[in-house]
């Protein structure tokens, strides 16, 4: 059997950006997927955001399959009696590089993993690594069924259900409070309607964010994002509050389908496919050991992502964790030492990059947004409140002050909302 | 629109051998049943008092077996190229 330089597991942002810098680099790379084709087994939201991804593929809108740019941020307060929003809209960006690129992952991921290939290393589909191969102390590759594939390092690109990460007992079991579950339908529209009814032209594409009724009030939220021909719709929320509450996402999102809001802006519209998956939001304190003698963890293996209430972003810190990754191993490739110490260069590299320092930045966030309020009260404050305001009713107005203090009167005192409103500054 | 239904608007490619299994032994004295709400496919179903649980439907989000706190659940994903397979995501 041949020997690998490094085995990569997993061909989603993580695994293909690692994969791509070592192939490129000379060096011999074997990346195995378990999906039958790449993006088989892959759903998210959602958009790319930031430079990252043109890094690893120069201008690579003219020709991988973009659905549409972010041009138009949208985020909605929904309660039962209307709705809140606020509507950002960028003409920078919808200028090149861009700032967000809406995807659908089935087919974005198949077009990352054939530049891989291009690039020089071999993809195995339909192959899932069941094991680690592991001689001491050390990774010497891994394990399908009986065979073994051996290599100087491997690299775990997994995912956020990180079950090799955890065989190589760098994280414990994750508990339902680390843990958030999406679900999302894609909808069948046709172009022009799309466009019409977002008010989008040519390649423009909305990204849209509903804070409230969307999950009964429970920390998540619901999205929505405009590809060519359909929209992603889908519902965020955490595990343990599903289980406490006995409530499912599943039936989260058919009451999010029917809302007033919503239902306009679907109407019409044949669901083609459903689809769930996991998000490691715990942040920092989430975070698995990251290597040990010949092997990496990246991606969301390592929870490396960011959730914020306002942003959720994954695959931008998976492509610059994978890129890490190669980094270090191109190093630990010219010393031939694949231990622990010269690995720990990857640490080093996320530290003094984005990833970690965002991580630490918005440390305090995933606590902070286990808040009930924001989900529950805060929206229907603000939409009685907007509802207060532009009601005419005939009789004599109050003054707007006056007006917000009656709203708030009985359901949350200033010092609460003043607390709320620190701690909000100190997190996000 | 029920779950059956978007189920099967989704590409299965399903495995002979089940890839998750549940030793209902377990599933006796749990009183809460979490995996009722965590499963977004609705693979477990109450039947009179006992765990049903098909694994044709699943998603191989893991949400399961992290839901489940008392390890009645055996859980791996199917073998490579089978289970889902997403034509959008
Ligand atoms: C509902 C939802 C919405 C999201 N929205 C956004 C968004 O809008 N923007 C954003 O940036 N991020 C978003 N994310 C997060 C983003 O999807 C992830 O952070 C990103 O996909 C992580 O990339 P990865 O390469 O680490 O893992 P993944 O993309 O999960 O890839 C892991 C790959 O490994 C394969 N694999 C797993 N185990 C094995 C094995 N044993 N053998 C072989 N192959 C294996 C899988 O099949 C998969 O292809 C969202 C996530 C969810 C769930
Ligand atoms: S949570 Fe586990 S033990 Fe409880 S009913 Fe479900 S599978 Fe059985
Ligand atoms: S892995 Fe997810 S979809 Fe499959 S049975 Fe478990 S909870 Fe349901």
């Amino acid at each position: 059997m041949d020997r690998f330089d490094a085995i990569v597991v997993g061909a989603g942002p993580a695994g293909c950006a690692s994969a791509l810098v070592m192939a490129k680099a000379g060096l011999k790379v074997l990346v195995f997927e378990r999906g039958k084709y790449v993006g088989a087994k892959n759903m998210w939201g959602g958009a790319f955001f930031g430079p990252q991804i043109n890094y690893l593929f120069p201008n690579f809108w003219e020709e991988a399959p973009v659905e549409r740019l972010v041009t138009r941020h949208v985020i909605s307060f929904l309660t039962g009696k209307g709705s809140v929003s606020v509507d950002f809209k960028s003409t920078d960006f919808g200028i090149p590089p861009y700032n967000g690129f809406i995807l659908l992952r089935a087919k974005f991921d198949l077009w990352m993993a054939k530049q891989v290939e291009k690039a020089g290393a071999i993809l195995a589909t339909g192959l899932k690594v069941d094991d680690l191969l592991v001689e001491g102390e050390k990774v010497k590759g891994v394990k399908i069924g009986k065979e073994e594939f051996h290599s100087d390092v491997v690299i775990l690109a997994e995912g956020a259900n990180s079950l090799l990460t955890q065989k190589a007992g760098l994280r414990k079991e994750f508990s339902s409070e680390d843990i958030k579950q999406g679900v999302k339908e894609v909808i069948q529209l046709s172009r022009k309607t799309i466009e019409e009814r977002f008010n989008l032209k040519g390649n423009e594409g909305v990204a849209m964010e509903f804070v409230g009724l969307c999950t009964r009030g429970l920390p998540g939220g619901g999205f929505l994002y405009t590809n060519k021909e359909s929209l992603s719709l889908g519902v965020v929320a955490q595990l343990s509050d599903l289980i406490k509450n006995r409530v499912k996402t599943l039936d989260l999102l058919e009451e999010f389908k029917t809302h007033p809001e919503i239902g306009k802006l679907i109407e019409g519209g044949q669901t083609v496919e459903y689809s769930a998956h996991l998000i490691p939001v715990a942040g920092l304190g989430m975070i698995p050991r990251l290597y040990r003698d010949g092997l990496l963890v990246t991606g969301d293996a390592g929870a490396l992502l960011l959730g914020t209430g306002l942003i959720l972003e994954g695959a931008n810190f998976a492509i610059a964790s994978g890129m890490a990754a190669a980094e270090t191993v191109k190093m630990a490739k010219e010393r031939e030492d694949f231990s622990q110490r010269t690995l720990s260069h990857y640490q080093q590299i996320l530290k003094e990059s984005f990833v970690l320092q965002d991580l630490e930045t918005f440390k305090k966030a995933p606590k902070f947004l286990k808040n009930a309020r924001i989900y529950h009260l805060y929206p229907e404050l603000i939409v009685e409140m907007a509802e207060k305001i532009f009601r005419n009713n005939g009789e004599p107005r109050k003054g707007t002050f006056r007006m917000v203090r009656e709203v708030l009167k009985g359901r949350i005192s200033i010092w609460q909302l003043f607390s709320d409103v620190m701690k909000a500054r100190k997190a996000i | 629109m029920k779950v059956e239904e978007k189920l099967a608007l989704n590409k299965f490619d399903v495995d002979k051998e089940v890839h998750i299994t549940v030793n209902e032994e377990g599933c006796r004295d749990c009183e809460l049943k979490p995996c009722l709400y965590a499963c977004p496919a609705d693979c477990f179903v109450l039947r009179e008092d006992h765990i049903t649980f098909s694994y044709e439907g699943c998603l191989e989000c893991g949400s399961c077996q992290i839901a489940c706190a008392k390890g009645a659940i055996s859980w791996t994903y199917p073998r490579g190229g089978f289970g889902v397979c997403y034509q959008y995501g």
